[in-house]
């Protein structure tokens, strides 16, 4: 289960759900697995505005993984400088390329400059970087929720219902 | 056939959950064709759109827009492993009854043939409400159900009908797997249930979980609703 989808989650419980204790859910006993994935530059950046990075670096911490900034970073670091900017020297440009191709989505896309080795890092935290064995605990009633063969299951005992 | 007092958690652990689990990998070689109401639906999210498949299945709705990021689950883990494939999505096991989810965040969510296996109206109606209440405001629904009407299909269920059925699924005799053990008993028949939806009756489900119906209709055999959280009655004092 890759890191972007614990932003997604909280306590299945009902008098979990609405407490701010329950998110982000704490994983213990994580074995991590990189799993490789295409980068996909422009879904790193229209999901970034969605991404609670004080939770995300909270995550990164317990996994024992590089320290995030403070801040998330902003869009135009995502990006390095269009190559049509005439302040940079030709040599240094870099081939966007066509990644994203067939988003058909308006102007100004596929005018990006090539990825920042910034949007590089997020896509690996995001969405490599897996736990593929471990739990994850609600920090409001403490209910751990297993995760198996990268499967994070949240069905609950019927006593917790 | 039950009546409704006797159904409820236990028996769709019978007759729906258990039935899944079994039949997931041949089921999933089943389905691959999307209906074209929920590919249009899908396809015109803005990039970046972030949502939830609830009952994914194998996840077969997950390829259709990559520009938007959906949390899928599904109540069978084989299902859900099957379903977690798709990049860049995610998949999880969760129950429709109680997602782990954050409240009023998603800017959709898909229920495809989902809600019709629960079986009575309040726990489809919760259903519903579960998954509303995780949309943002403004953010929408569509949900998908079996129609009683469906005088064209072979099943030859239609309006006046019983409403609460048994659909069998049956599976062909063994391939390869298992061969020793399964070779010469042909195929075997599970029994799920189905709460056939009469004309009207998803719009009434919507809105008694708190939702207001955006658009409906109906798409070969199946009635579908696009609904929206209702707006929180705002205090005029
Ligand atoms: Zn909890």
């Amino acid at each position: 289960m890759k890191l972007l989808t614990l932003n997604f989650l909280t306590c299945a419980r009902k008098a979990c759900k609405s407490t701010t204790l329950a998110f982000p859910l704490r994983p213990k006993d994580a074995e991590l697995e990189i799993v490789e994935a295409d980068l996909e530059p422009l879904f790193i950046r229209n999901i970034l505005p969605r991404v609670e990075w004080e939770a995300l670096r909270t995550l990164c911490q317990d996994l024992g993984l590089p320290q995030l900034p403070p801040a998330a970073p902003e869009p135009a670091a995502l990006f390095a400088p269009n190559p049509s900017d005439p302040s940079i020297p030709s040599d240094k440009l870099v081939r966007p390329g066509k990644e994203g191709e067939g988003e058909g989505e308006g102007e100004g896309e596929g005018e990006e400059g090539a990825p920042t080795q910034t949007l590089k890092d997020l896509h690996h935290v995001l969405l490599e970087t897996t736990i593929r064995e471990g739990k994850l605990v609600c920090g409001n009633c403490g209910h751990a929720y297993a995760v198996k063969e990268g499967i994070a299951n949240f069905l609950l005992p019927s006593h917790l219902v | 056939m039950p009546e409704s007092d006797s159904r409820g958690e236990a028996y769709e652990a019978e007759h729906v959950h258990a039935v899944y689990e079994q039949i997931a990998a041949h089921f999933s070689s089943t389905r691959y064709k999307p209906w074209p109401i929920v590919s249009s639906f899908l396809s015109t999210l803005p990039a970046g759109s972030i949502g939830l498949d609830v009952g994914c299945g194998n996840g077969k709705y997950l390829a259709l827009n990559p520009s938007i990021y959906t949390l899928a689950s599904d109540r069978s883990t084989n299902l859900a492993k099957i379903a977690a494939s798709h990049q860049p999505h995610s998949a999880i096991v969760a129950d429709n009854l109680a997602l782990p989810h954050p409240l009023k965040t998603f800017d959709f969510a898909i229920s495809i043939a989902v809600v019709h296996h629960l079986s009575t109206v309040e726990r489809r109606r919760e259903a519903v409400g579960e998954i509303l209440a995780m949309l943002r405001e403004g953010g929408r629904a569509l949900v998908y159900v079996w129609a009683l009407e469906q005088k064209g299909s072979r099943r030859g269920w239609d309006k006046g009908g019983e409403q609460d059925v048994m659909v069998p699924w049956v599976m062909k005799g063994p391939k390869q797997e298992k061969p020793a053990k399964r070779r010469g008993k042909g195929e075997r028949t599970f029994q799920r249930y189905y709460h056939l939806y009469r004309k009207g009756e998803l719009e009434e489900d919507v809105v008694a979980a708190g939702g207001t119906v955006v658009e409906s209709g109906y798409e070969k055999d199946n009635w579908w609703a696009i609904a929206t959280p209702r707006e929180a009655e705002v205090s005029t004092a």
